[in-house]
């Protein structure tokens, strides 16, 4: 069985950054791996430690910066990586879903995936639209915002449900039964047949810290480096009519009062206000 | 054209759906077109009269099953697209949204953005803007208003109101039954159990500025002092240091408490989503640029760790 996780880094902003141009400057960014990416890692890594023959390729669209994160991947028991890039890529501002999948897709059809895991959104930008972007160019089934994941044959649907989230025993599986986060506390249990495009939402699973044994390993784990021509990706289909034009920092909307003072004083300040509010009486 | 989607789960139709059409309604007056509005599968011939607001040119219903299944929602709204030749397509940036616009806008090659907060236009072209970086950075997408699907975050505009007097009409779709890969099985309500935070009076809700798990004692230290409930952001739920019913926010619990404090959350529009309804929202948060802070009365910009156990000796 073949698993393939699309990894990315997401930045998070300084509490004081700068913009420049479309950008936050660089200096006010710290990078990590993108936060939903770590839960999809994890729950691919499960699925090869439960079952014979399952290898987990992670794929990841970036510069040489994002090598720390894939690193992170390998690291925690992904098999081996495939970064895609060029300078073309890199001297655009706006990497849009259907760029992103196009790349990711020219990269799935080699590994061919019975199951692709990728996170329900980047952390900085928010798409939130890569995975179902790709199901639907590779002609895969999916489903979005998954918080438990089981793997089975569709003949055996009735005892799935016994095993734990996550810890799918099949590697002959054709569907995958899994749970969507609705909103309001709501979830939609929902069979998707294989193969398929699954988007994790955080909470599905508890991603582990890499070990250092892992850490050691994963600096000889094979990384390949790629080119969209390589890939034989039309430049096409890398073209968007969006275009990115403005960037700034909202309007602050707050009303709210804030108290000055250390903290003993602001304490004083706000305990006065709940009081009045009626509250700890 | 503008074609907006509407929104239905479980036999009800979703207060997006009527915003959409405020939304809608504003993008076909600037360019001076029709607003139609699609709903496809469930009680369509109900949900069409409540959509059937003031500003709404044309409801398509497309009866086809009960519940959504994204498979027949790409199918039906690529036939309907197909036929209208919408310019600007609108869907909702919810959890179902998210499970179709993306497929459906490679499937009609219409370019997709998503989660607008806001939609302008200018000179046949459509001027999306987006928050980025958890709302501390807002960006502006332009693409042509001719051929654009755009994902449209809920609560952002007020729904459509009045009756309006648009024409219902039955879009017999063509659903190919083999190509519907997924089904739905059932619903399951989670985050029941002992407590129920959406009763309380007072709420200490705690992020993932806390740090560590350890740390949660003072957090329930100031709660006992103030009688107060704990309730948590996704991280701490996500992490297993609180149960998820004590999650607020887009997936767990809409709350509107007399008063909710806030420490160590940053204020992410699916966090907020659950309590921008209490009466009184105090910040503590070290970050004077989190947006928590837009939507509190009062604030304090200082290390939690510093002002909470202080809070808690107030009312000791
Ligand atoms: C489909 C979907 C559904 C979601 N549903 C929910 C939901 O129901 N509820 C929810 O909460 N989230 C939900 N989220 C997640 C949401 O997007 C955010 O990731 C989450 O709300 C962030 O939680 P947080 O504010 O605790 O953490 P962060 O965003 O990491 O914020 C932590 C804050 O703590 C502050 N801080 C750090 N250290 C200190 C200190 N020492 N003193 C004071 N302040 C400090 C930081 O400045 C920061 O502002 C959902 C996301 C998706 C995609
Ligand atoms: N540059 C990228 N390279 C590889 N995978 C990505 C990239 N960007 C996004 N993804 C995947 O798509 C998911 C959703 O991201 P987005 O659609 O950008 O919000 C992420 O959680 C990743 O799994």
């Amino acid at each position: 069985m073949q698993l393939l996780v699309p990894v990315t880094d997401a930045a998070t902003v300084d509490d004081e950054f700068e913009i420049d141009g479309l950008v936050v400057d660089d200096r006010y960014l710290t990078y990590d791996m993108n936060e939903w990416d770590e839960y999809a890692v994890e729950a691919a890594v499960r699925i090869a430690e439960a079952g014979e023959g399952v290898e987990v390729v992670t794929v990841t669209v970036g510069p040489e910066r994002v090598e720390e994160t894939v690193r992170q991947a390998l690291a925690k028991g992904a098999d081996r990586a495939v970064r895609v890039w060029d300078d073309d890529l890199a001297a655009r501002d706006l990497l849009d879903a259907r760029a992103k999948a196009a790349l990711v897709e020219a990269v799935a059809r080699e590994v061919d995936p019975d199951l692709v895991l990728t996170g329900v959104q980047s952390g900085d930008a928010g798409f939130a639209a890569t995975g179902v972007t790709l199901a639907e160019r590779l002609g895969y089934e999916w489903a979005a915002v998954v918080n438990q994941l089981d793997l089975g044959r569709e003949a055996e649907r009735s005892d799935v449900s016994e095993r734990a989230s996550g810890e799918a025993a099949s590697t002959d599986a054709d569907v995958a039964h899994v749970h969507r986060e609705l909103e309001g506390g709501v979830e939609e249990l929902t069979e998707v047949e294989l193969p398929a495009v699954l988007t994790v939402q955080t909470g599905i699973n508890e991603p582990r810290y890499a070990s250092l044994r892992g850490i050691r390993q994963a600096q000889n784990k094979p990384l390949d480096v790629r080119t969209p021509a390589d890939l034989g990706v039309e430049r096409n289909d890398l073209e968007t009519p969006l275009a990115w034009t403005a960037t700034r920092e909202p309007e602050s909307e707050s009303e709210a009062t804030v108290f000055e003072g250390d903290a003993d004083e602001t304490a004083g300040q706000l305990a006065g206000v709940l009081r009045e509010r009626g509250v700890g009486q | 054209m503008i074609l907006a989607v509407a929104e239905h789960r479980r036999g009800e139709l979703r207060d997006v759906s009527l915003e959409l059409l405020a939304a809608g309604r504003g993008v076909a007056d600037a360019l001076g077109t029709e607003l139609h509005v699609a709903v496809v599968s469930g009680d369509v011939e109900r949900y069409a009269g409540e959509l059937n607001r003031e500003g709404v040119d044309a409801v398509h219903t497309v009866a086809h099953g009960e519940e959504f299944n994204h498979d027949v929602y790409v199918q039906a709204l690529a036939a309907l697209a197909g036929d209208l030749d919408p310019g600007v397509l609108l869907v909702p940036h919810t959890v179902n949204g998210l499970d179709y616009a993306p497929a459906l806008s490679s499937r009609v090659d219409y370019p997709l953005v998503t989660d607008a907060v806001d939609l302008r236009v200018d000179d046949g072209t459509l001027a999306v803007d987006r928050e980025m970086y958890g709302s501390k950075v807002e960006t502006t997408i332009e693409l042509p208003a001719d051929r654009a699907l755009v994902t449209v975050r809920p609560a952002e505009w007020s729904t459509a109101e009045g009756a309006g007097d648009a024409a219902v009409e039955a879009f017999d779709a063509p659903i190919d039954e083999s190509a519907v890969r997924s089904r739905v099985t059932g619903y399951e309500e989670v985050a029941g159990g002992d407590i129920d935070i959406g009763e309380a009076d007072v709420l200490v809700s705690v992020g993932r500025g806390i740090g560590e798990e350890e740390n949660l004692d003072i957090v329930h230290d100031l709660a006992e002092a103030l009688d107060a409930t704990v309730s948590a952001s996704r991280p701490v739920v996500d992490n297993g240091w609180l149960p998820k019913n004590r999650q607020v926010g887009q997936s767990g619990k809409v709350v509107t408490p007399d008063v909710y404090i806030a420490i160590g959350i940053s204020g992410a529009v699916q966090h907020v989503a659950g309590m921008k309804g209490a009466d009184t929202v105090v910040a503590i948060n070290n970050d004077p640029s989190a947006p928590i802070f837009d939507i509190a009365d009062y604030g304090i910009v200082d290390d939690l760790f510093d002002v909470v156990p202080a809070l808690t000796e107030q009312f000791r």
